[in-house]
């Protein structure tokens, strides 16, 4: 184990948010088996009080949950120095197994989270809150998956001696190893480039159409276009946005953007990137409660705005990365 | 939206006003908390900042640099050896280097000599570093003698002072005439220190080293990537260790921000209960709560970091000098460069405005959920 | 306006001190008049003022407010159907220490989040009526009795309520001040504001310009 600050506060942090959830949890059993909303019993008035409170430390775990993403590729990017052929974040999470792993669990419970704060935001705007059992049982099968993290996050930062020889993005992302992200990395620009954009335009379309109409079918379809857009997004930063930032034809990496000899560029793709894929899925997944009554006012209005969110950071998204393509002095199509 | 803006804005407003009601006691939480800041972000910068300069001195140092020992002790190069390794592939230029350390029993320091390659110095002239411009009072022109290993007195007129943009580097060095080093030091014609290769493909610097172990069994390649390396966890385990030490008060900061945030004032709670009876909703009031914590949060961060830059930068760290003297007696002194990291400042943010908020939720959450008809049965 | 019907509420339920405030309410509170409610201390009559005023939820019973239903609502709708319709004034004032006049008045209106400078105009118009303009900028700690209840009314309209409930709004008065105090009441009331108190305060009760009397004894509605 390597023992520095980052670390330590990275494995604070996740070993807090567990701790809060745990000691959290028998309250959300009370809530899952003694809810009862038409009741004014002194208990029901308890238990509606403690939906105050967990909601405050979801939406605390959540912002915990963003910063120590940064925080984790941070201090994976400076810790590259002391492995040798790690040149960056990459190299520095590819020292054992469980690096990038790690990092991907952290960015599924950062949608998880979001999403949770919806379906919460939707609920509590609903008079005789609809969803309450739904949400503390959700919050009770997210605990094992925040225990998860913590334990990958631990056995990554035990794991790691310096000396190892790794790999770094050059060769994880360059296009010979057999790997996903190589595999992504090797896709051709043009084709990259089509699918980048064709899937930014369609998601942007139907969100913007679920905006206006707020139906059933705009919802689950601007839903979808927002996780597809994800995915082809990050595809295409992998396999040219980040060439042209870099202006090099074969440094494929979604890290070393984020650092300051790049202008910490990145943060100006990620921030909308994120946001639009957050607020897009929530907007699909929250139309599944669209046939509640207490919801049928609700459910509608909240997902339109969410995909207004979406599509309006879409937009951005894609013209940022447009600016990025086109300032750069790098060539890759003629 | 604008009514979410507008709200807000009332929120802080009420909240700037009640903290300013209630001076002494927060006056009192923004202290420690901007102490327990002061103290983590003056071990975070000086560490840094340590850090920063050893790769400064390190980026301009070749790739390997080759030693020579005899019985496992570091000894001089003769004449021949280098042209013994001949041609190896990757590496761009050899050259041999001299450069000792010198005692000044004057002002009890150690000072670098060394004869530049890439720099003129006439005879009898030398080069000084910052370091030898304040503690001896240098300035060009003036003429300064030492008193060499062998007992003879060798004086030098002082052409010229070291720029300060890196003192690490440059703060203890003095630069001479190679006849002028050879004299003062009596080296053999023909011999150096040691030897510097530089090596332009990363990737090529294992091998080559592996081969001057072949080629020269009695050499030690120094890599300098294993240096930078070596010096920077142990600039991060320092560091660790600190933070481990200091975690105690990171803990203790902790019961007492949750100690204050619990123990609210009959006055303060009075006002809670006011505010939700005339219409204040729990969300509200801990949204106000929120503002309140992240007002002071900003605050004695601003505060704290703020005095720790000027306390490393500025005043050479006197508070730590006792603690950290591991470090500061490697050279005379010396002044660093100020640096800020962003990930520094990510990790000072979690080391104390995270537990701060953890610690507060729950008296928060327990004050805002006052039942709204308590003040009509006081 | 507002109906009751066989309204229960307990504490400390299921404790071996369990007790019930109300034993079975059925009252309705017309539109638009001064109904008082009366008894001795401990009869439950501020228990049914924070009911009325939805400071509280009943343990069994139903609230129905203009016909809707309102008794099992979560705190936050009650919260807001509270700051929209009704005003209150306590008994000890309750004003905020520290804070001038005007800011106290305008504070129940923080969380609808209206502009800053409409709620400045509407409290001083609001203190203007009743003689406090001048004293808008003073602190309420250094304002007589009388005059913090005044800043207390005036905090009660600012959300212009339609209804105002006062608990026990003279004790804290001398004569004097308590005909005042019903002289600026009477001034609502004819301004077609729904007006609910309690006190025991004869000079009150006895007034004219209340129109119905509750008396309450042991939870109970014993005389309407």
């Amino acid at each position: 184990m390597i023992f520095q600050p980052a670390i330590i506060a990275l494995l604070l942090a996740a070993s807090l948010s567990l701790l809060m959830l745990i000691i959290a949890s028998p309250f959300a059993m009370q809530v899952i088996r003694h809810w009862d909303i038409t009741s004014g019993s002194e208990r029901q008035l308890k238990l509606e009080r403690l939906t105050y409170l967990f909601s405050t430390l979801v939406a605390f775990v959540c912002l915990v949950q963003i910063l120590s993403a940064l925080l984790f590729v941070f201090n994976a990017d400076k810790m590259s120095v002391m492995f040798v052929g790690a040149m960056c974040a990459v190299g520095a999470l590819n020292v054992n197994e469980f690096g990038f792993p790690a990092l991907y669990l952290q960015l599924a419970l950062f949608f998880l989270a979001t999403l949770w704060l919806a379906i919460n935001h939707a609920d509590s705007q609903a008079r005789d809150y609809p969803l309450v059992k739904l949400k503390y049982a959700l919050l009770l099968a997210a605990i094992p998956l925040f225990a998860l993290s913590l334990g990958l996050q631990l056995q990554y930062f035990l794991g790691l001696k310096a000396d190892v020889i790794t790999s770094c993005c050059g060769s994880l992302f360059s296009s010979d190893a057999p790997t996903l992200a190589s595999e992504v990395s090797a896709l051709e620009p043009k084709p990259a480039l089509l699918m980048f954009y064709g899937s930014l335009i369609v998601a942007i379309t139907l969100s913007g159409w679920h905006w206006r109409d707020k139906g059933n079918l705009s919802g689950y379809a601007s839903g979808l276009g927002a996780l597809a857009a994800f995915v082809a997004s990050i595809a295409g930063i992998l396999a040219f946005v980040s060439l042209y930032i870099y202006e090099h034809p074969h440094h494929h990496c979604p890290f070393c953007i984020l650092k300051p000899e790049y202008d910490y560029q990145g943060y100006w793709l990620y921030l909308p990137l994120f946001a639009a894929a957050a607020a897009g899925m929530s907007a699909g997944v929250l139309r599944v409660f669209a046939n509640r009554p207490s919801l049928a006012q609700v459910v509608p209005a909240l997902t339109g705005r969410l995909a207004g969110i979406a599509a309006i950071s879409y937009v951005l998204f894609a013209l940022i990365a447009s600016l990025m393509i086109w300032q750069s002095n790098l060539i890759l199509l003629d | 939206m604008k009514i979410w803006i507008e709200k807000q804005k009332h929120l802080i407003d009420f909240t700037l006003a009640s903290l300013a009601r209630r001076k002494g006691k927060n006056l009192g939480l923004l202290f420690i908390y901007g102490l327990l800041v002061f103290v983590l972000a003056s071990v975070a910068l000086y560490t840094h900042a340590l850090r920063t300069e050893a790769q400064k001195v390190l980026a301009g140092t070749p790739e390997i640099v080759l030693q020579r020992l005899v019985a496992g002790r570091h000894d001089l190069i003769p004449p021949g050896y280098i042209e013994k390794i001949g041609r190896i592939r990757g590496v761009q230029k050899k050259e041999g280097r001299l450069w000792g350390y010198y005692y000044d029993s004057v002002v009890k320091a150690n000072y670098t000599f060394m004869a530049p390659r890439n720099m003129q110095v006439a005879r009898g002239e030398i080069i000084v570093g910052p370091a030898l411009e304040r503690s001896r009072g240098l300035a060009a022109g003036n003429g300064i003698s030492f008193r060499s290993y062998s007992g003879e007195l060798h004086t030098f007129i002082v052409a010229d002072v070291l720029p300060q943009t890196s003192e690490l580097v440059s703060a203890d060095l003095v630069l001479m005439h190679e006849e002028d080093f050879r004299a003062f030091f009596k080296y053999p014609e023909g011999h150096v220190t040691d030897v510097a290769l530089s090596v332009a493909n990363p990737q090529e610097i294992k091998n080559v080293a592996l081969k001057l172990m072949d080629a020269l069994p009695d050499s030690r390649p120094i890599l300098r990537d294993e240096v930078l390396r070596t010096y920077a966890s142990v600039f991060d385990w320092r560091e660790g260790i600190m933070l481990a030490l200091l975690s105690a008060a990171i803990l203790a900061f902790g019961i007492f921000a949750w100690e204050k945030a619990a123990g609210l004032s009959a006055e303060e709670k009075r006002e809670i209960g006011i505010l939700k009876a005339i219409g204040w909703e729990t969300g509200d009031v801990i949204k106000m709560k929120f503002w309140e914590g992240l007002l002071i949060s900003l605050l004695a961060f601003l505060l704290g970091y703020i005095a720790a830059y000027l306390h490393v930068f500025h005043f050479g760290s006197i508070l730590f000098e006792p603690v950290l003297k591991g470090w500061a007696v490697l050279y005379p002194s010396f002044t660093l460069t100020p640096h800020i990291d962003g990930l520094q400042v990510a990790t000072l943010f979690f080391f104390t405005v995270f537990p701060y908020t953890a610690a507060v939720l729950v008296p928060i959450w327990r004050a805002a959920t006052t039942d709204p008809d308590t003040v009509m049965r006081g | 306006m507002l109906e009751l019907t066989q309204i229960r509420k307990a504490f400390n339920q299921g404790k071996h001190n369990e007790y019930w405030a109300l034993a079975g309410i059925d009252l309705a509170i017309p539109e638009k008049q001064v109904t008082a409610l009366r008894g001795p201390s401990g009869s439950g009559k501020t228990t049914l003022l924070t009911i009325l005023g939805c400071l509280a939820r009943p343990t069994e019973g139903r609230v129905r407010l203009k016909g809707e239903d309102i008794s099992g609502l979560p705190e936050r709708f009650l919260t807001e159907i509270r700051r929209q319709t009704f005003g209150f004034i306590f008994q000890q004032f309750n004003l905020i220490r520290g804070l001038s006049a005007i800011e106290n008045v305008v504070l129940p209106a923080y969380p609808t989040g209206r502009p800053r400078k409409e709620l400045l105009e509407k409290a001083e118009a609001l203190l203007a009526d009743v003689n406090l303009g001048h004293r808008r900028e003073a602190k309420v700690e250094w304002l007589s009795g009388g005059e913090q209840q005044r800043v207390a009314i005036c905090r009660a309209l600012i959300n212009d309520p339609e209804v105002l409930i006062a608990d026990e709004p003279t004790a804290n008065l001398d004569t004097r001040l308590a005909g005042e105090f019903l002289g600026i009441l009477e001034g609502l009331a004819d301004k077609g504001r729904t007006i609910i108190l309690t006190s025991h305060d004869p000079m009150v009760v006895e007034s004219e310009i209340v129109n119905f009397i509750v008396t309450l004894r042991d939870g109970k509605i014993v005389e309407q």
